[in-house]
């Protein structure tokens, strides 16, 4: 013991030490990671491919809407365009019939991530809320399990609806809001309206079915 | 050498890591907001802190006391790398709800004083234990605090067990309170303080009445002691 000591007391074995700890940490995480990549890709699919089947019916498209996207970057409000905004798009007898993407709103407590699939001619055929942080009991009615508010969407389009109805009751709109809670259907309203502003300025690009459907990306 | 139980004691009861010491509040007020997130959030600690508990304990002779603690949070940020990753692929559910807090268990401060006050002076049955007590002990009142929370906050407890457990223990969900509105205060941060401070008064309380219960029983023991004395001497006295 008292060998190992003097061999503590080199001023070279603490660097020596702390290296070779690193060196089997960095093993160790190599393995964790070789071990567990492909499952969190297949989970992360999995999440997306869940949330796509919430706005787009399976009976409405007979293709891999995780295969087929077209990704923009034109700049959208709270999304993040230098990543790019990515429409999955559903094709029905190889026409393409939706598309889903992302949106953000700023609720009252961050963001409120939405998902929503706009049909070819320019309408909505679903919006949820994928996450949020708004309060329970007040804002989270935007849930779809909680209330049937969000389904209200669905057939809206810029056509049926002018600029002033896209817009909670309390500013002149046709949407209603939450007793106590404003902001947050404030939020996804003007969400869903951008979103669907941004689609119509570039629905040539994200409904060019010359656009071919790509291997797996996602997996 | 280490007494089991007495680290069975200190861990679970006596030296409670949040009761006594009052370590690893944060992670223990953000995510108790039911008791399904508090065994989740239990279970992945206890994990890693027997994991590194006992690492530590296996290079406690190699390791030199000058870069001991860089090499404590090296060993510690590893585990809870790994915990991370294996919970996100095999527990994905759950972890989309904890994702946020696994990787803040790497600043737990709970982890890394048993690291040094105990793994790096014990052998490794020994810290093993130690690990797997403290572990206990926190998860217990994540649980409890979590399921106090839960049932005032929204009548129900251990909602959603199925997704952490498998779904062989969807029994465990149950609402208690049909029709129940909730009570906001209990979900938001603030019940979580208010559910603390009435654990810790009640395990003050439990202390108390014990320590005056010893206390009374010392005093009637003397007591007793005194009257038996008397009664030797009255019997002695007799006798002459």
């Amino acid at each position: 013991m008292s060998d190992m000591d003097t061999i503590k007391q080199k001023i070279a074995y603490h660097p020596l030490l702390l290296g070779l700890i690193a060196l089997a940490a960095g093993a160790m995480l190599v393995f964790g990671d070789a071990a567990t990549r492909d499952a969190i890709a297949e989970r992360n699919a999995e999440d997306l491919r869940a949330s796509l089947k919430q706005v787009v019916a399976e009976h409405e498209h007979d293709n891999n809407l995780l295969n087929d996207t077209v990704v923009l970057h034109a700049p959208l409000e709270f999304s993040d365009s230098e990543a790019g905004i990515t429409f999955y798009r559903a094709r029905l007898n190889g026409e393409v019939v939706a598309a889903a993407f992302q949106v953000v709103g700023m609720g009252y407590s961050g963001a409120i991530n939405i998902i929503m699939s706009v049909r070819s001619d320019g309408s909505i055929m679903g919006v949820r809320v994928i996450s949020h942080a708004e309060t329970p009991g007040l804002g989270d009615k935007i849930e779809a399990a909680k209330d049937d508010w969000i389904n209200h969407f669905s057939g809206l389009s810029l056509a049926n609806r002018n600029r002033q109805q896209w817009a909670v009751k309390k500013d002149g709109g046709v949407f209603d809001q939450f007793s106590g809670a404003t902001i947050t259907p404030r939020a996804v309203v003007r969400a869903v309206h951008n979103g669907l502003q941004y689609f119509n300025e570039h629905s040539a690009e994200i409904l060019d079915p010359a656009i071919p459907e790509q291997e797996v990306k996602h997996g | 050498m280490a007494d089991y139980k007495t680290i069975m004691r200190d861990g679970i009861w006596d030296n409670n890591v949040v009761m006594s010491q009052m370590l690893a509040l944060c992670p223990l007020l953000a995510v108790t907001s039911t008791a399904t997130n508090g065994l989740g959030m239990g279970l992945a600690t206890l994990a890693v802190l027997l994991s590194s508990n006992i690492a530590v304990s296996l290079l406690r002779n190699i390791i030199s006391q000058e870069v001991r603690i860089p090499v404590f949070i090296l060993l510690i940020a590893t585990i809870v790398t790994l915990v991370d990753l294996f919970m996100n692929a095999f527990m994905h559910d759950l972890h989309k709800v904890l994702g946020l807090f696994i990787p803040l268990i790497v600043t737990n401060c709970m982890i890394l004083a048993r690291a040094e006050a105990f793994a790096s002076k014990q052998s490794v049955s020994a810290a093993a234990m130690d690990g797997l007590m403290m572990g206990l002990g926190f998860l217990l009142v994540l649980v409890v605090l979590g399921g106090m929370r839960e049932i005032i906050g929204s009548g129900t407890l251990f909602a959603n067990a199925a997704l952490l457990l498998g779904d062989g223990f969807s029994f465990l969900d149950t609402t208690l309170l049909h029709e129940y509105r909730g009570f906001l205060l209990m979900v938001l941060p603030s019940g979580g303080f208010l559910a603390l401070g009435f654990l810790l008064a009640g395990k003050s309380w439990l202390d108390h009445r014990k320590a005056d219960q010893a206390a009374a029983k010392a005093e009637a023991d003397r007591i007793a002691a005194i009257n038996a004395m008397d009664e030797d001497e009255m019997a002695g006295g007799g006798a002459a």
